[in-house]
Order: C-alpha cells, then sequence, then structure tokens
C-alpha cells in the first residue's frame, strides 16, 4: 500500500551522504538507469526497478514527475514469477508418462526425474506472467530522511540494493538503535551509557 | 557505529522497554506533549491489539496477544508483572483534532495499519500534489511524535536518578494491578 491509500505500512531509512552536484537531474537520471524494464523478460524470474507513482505500468520519468514540493515520490515495482506447486506437480507427471511410454519401461530413475522438473520449471517460467508489487518511496533529501511503504523484509532488500547502485547513498534502517545514531544530539558519553544499557524487568529484583 | 545486524539485535531491547513506557505514560494519564515539548495537543490511547513477550527459562518465549477493541488488558499486565515486555501495541494518536492509527513494532520500529486524518483530496491528476503533500505531511508529524518521544524515554533512561524516578514510578504502576 502506498503513500496515497488510506491505510499504510512503514519502513525507515537515513540517507547517509550527499549528492553532489545537481541534485534533481542526478536523481532523474538514477531512477531512469534504474527504472524497471519496459518489456518483460521471459526469462528473468525476478525484475525490480523503480517507476513513477503515478503510472507504475509505464516507467517514463521523462513524462512523469518524481519531485512533489520538496521531496521525491517515486515507486520501487519488484515482479516476480511464481509457479505454484500444483502445476509443477502436473506438468511433471504429465511428461513423466511421456517417459514412460517413450522408454518402454514402467519406472524412471531419480535423475530422470529431476530433469524432468527442471525442464518443466523452465518451461512453465517462461509461460507464467510476473506479478507485479509496488512500493512507494518518499526521499526527504533535505532531512536525510526515507520512508519506504512496505516493511516486508524481501522488498527492504531489494530497495536497499537498489538504492545504493542508483544514487551511490547508502540507506540505513531506522530502528531503535539507529534512531539514537542519527536524529540524537546525545553526547558520546550518553551514547557510551546507552550502550551499557540491559533489558529492564520489573518483576523480581534485577532491574537495570 | 556498530555493525547494523548486530546493533538491531543487541539493543533491539530499547524499543520494547519504551512501548512499556508507552503504555506506562498511558495509564498514568502523562502529559504527552510536555514530555515531547510540543505546543500542539498530543494525547495517546491503546488501541485495538498489544503483544507481549515473556522470556521463559529454557530458552523458549511465550507470547501475550490481546486483541479487540473491548478488550480487557488485565492478562497484559499480569504478564508484566511476571517479567514480560510489550512487543507490539496499537496505538490512537490524536494530534490537536487530528486522529492517528496504528501499530508499532519495538524492535524494528515498523509501522503497520497505519490510518492518518481524512483528507479532502483525491488522487486526480490536478489534486495528486496536494493529496501527497497532505500524507507526508500526517506520515512526518506521527514519526515526530514517536521518535521525539522515544528519544526522551533515552534521555530518562540514562538520567542519574533514572532508579530512583522514573523506574520506580513504573514499578509501582506495575505493582499496583
Amino acid at each position: 500500500m502506498g503513500l496515497i491509500s488510506s491505510t499504510h505500512s512503514i519502513s525507515r531509512y537515513h540517507i547517509d551522504g550527499k549528492i553532489e552536484g545537481s541534485l534533481t537531474e542526478i536523481v532523474r537520471n538514477g531512477l531512469i538507469k534504474h527504472s524497471i524494464p519496459k518489456i518483460e523478460s521471459e526469462y528473468d524470474e525476478i525484475s525490480a526497478g523503480w517507476t513513477p507513482v503515478e503510472s507504475p505500468y509505464n516507467p517514463d520519468f521523462d513524462k512523469f514527475s518524481f519531485l512533489f514540493g520538496t521531496y521525491f515520490l517515486f515507486s520501487l515495482r519488484i515482479d516476480k514469477k511464481s509457479i505454484p506447486a500444483k502445476l509443477i506437480q502436473k506438468y511433471m507427471s504429465i511428461e513423466i508418462e511421456k517417459k514412460k511410454d517413450k522408454s518402454g519401461r514402467d519406472f524412471i530413475s531419480k535423475n530422470e526425474k529431476s530433469e524432468i522438473k527442471e525442464m518443466v520449471i523452465d518451461i512453465l517460467m517462461h509461460k507464467i506472467p510476473a506479478i507485479p508489487n509496488i512500493y512507494d518511496v518518499l526521499w526527504n533529501y533535505e532531512e536525510k530522511n526515507l520512508y519506504l511503504y512496505t516493511t516486508q523484509k524481501a522488498a527492504n532488500e531489494f530497495f536497499e540494493t537498489i538504492f545504493l547502485k542508483s544514487f551511490n547513498l547508502k540507506p540505513i534502517r531506522l530502528f531503535p538503535y539507529t534512531i539514537i545514531e542519527t536524529k540524537s544530539l546525545f553526547s558520546n558519553s550518553q551514547k557510551d551509557r546507552i550502550q551499557t544499557l540491559v533489558p529492564l524487568k520489573y518483576s523480581r529484583k534485577s532491574y537495570a | 557505529m556498530l555493525d547494523i545486524a548486530t546493533a538491531y539485535n543487541k539493543y533491539k531491547f530499547l524499543g520494547t522497554d519504551y512501548l512499556t513506557w508507552i503504555w506506562f505514560l498511558i495509564e498514568t494519564d502523562q502529559n504527552i506533549s510536555l514530555l515531547v515539548n510540543s505546543k500542539d495537543a498530543i494525547t495517546l490511547e491503546v488501541g485495538n491489539s498489544i503483544v507481549l513477550e515473556n522470556k521463559l527459562g529454557d530458552k523458549s518465549k511465550e507470547k501475550i496477544t490481546i486483541k479487540g477493541d473491548q478488550a480487557g488488558l488485565e492478562e497484559g499486565t499480569t504478564a508484566l508483572k511476571k517479567g514480560a515486555y510489550v512487543t507490539q501495541i496499537n496505538l490512537i494518536c490524536k494530534i490537536n483534532k487530528d486522529e492517528y492509527r496504528f501499530t508499532i513494532k519495538g524492535e524494528s520500529f515498523n509501522i503497520t495499519g497505519l490510518k492518518t486524518p481524512k483528507t479532502n483530496l483525491s488522487n486526480k491528476k490536478d489534486e495528486i500534489e496536494g493529496l501527497v503533500l497532505e500524507k507526508t505531511f500526517y506520515c512526518f508529524n506521527i514519526f515526530n511524535v514517536i521518535d521525539t518521544l522515544f528519544l526522551k524515554y533515552i534521555e530518562k533512561r540514562t538520567a542519574d536518578d533514572w532508579k530512583t524516578k522514573e523506574l520506580q514510578d513504573i514499578k509501582n504502576w506495575v505493582g499496583s494491578f
């Protein structure tokens, strides 16, 4: 679910580093360079890249904006081919019968079975269309903040890889420890003290 | 800075301890605006779910989930007494007249099911920029409250009088069930 939907799931990042030069142009180029391909590859199991928020199925950053006010907003699209196990089972059974008929044997070896499985997956992978998933990315460059509108681990990992490749900036996931490191004004001695903290227990005598 | 994965695992308790503290703040009716030093009227309420965990001696964990709009929190308070901590909580945050509902996970601070105040703008071409900016404003607002309150908690937790003041108050609250 994206930024303009009624409910949101969000994971956050601190963006380390600076872009030297014309910010908007460099961001535009990074988005274009790593945009999702317009034509789906029949061989790739997974394909991922950027696309404009207003046009998720036509990744055209010349036609659609990625700049809203002072923020960058675009989407990460991940297209994944997923073959249902029952479909593999069906075609394997058909191919195994064919093989038996052809060879005149009433059994096939383990190796033959795995070869058939590989072949079936290969054929189905080419035929089956990829399912797209779209996650919005809201980037407040000035504040070094970025919101990714999903909390799915796989999407986070794709995002981190593609973002670094696109803009040469490292996104750091924001969670308790990194919030302290990136957003607080704590002194070094306070930070040292934080590192000595241990979980609280309210039940017994061991109070931190 | 520590390695990210190490830091995540080693200090995730700061997030779960923080959520337990938020529950304490709510139940003891504390002034959130004052704590985050804001001119806005900010209130917090427990929403429709709270999840606690308790580490048992044999490396296993006990998970206590309380769900429902009218759910009683007695099981949760009993669990706290037994040493449990809050891992996830659904909160209703009001900032002036605006209401936000969301679930926050302690270890990651991931937010799910965030409902921001309603907007009159639609996603038609001429209104999309306004809609984006309004939604962005709402998202920034809620994270500002979460982060500021969290850093306030850490400030208190590392203060010299933590054990004699705030921790004592939390212990009294837990002991009052």
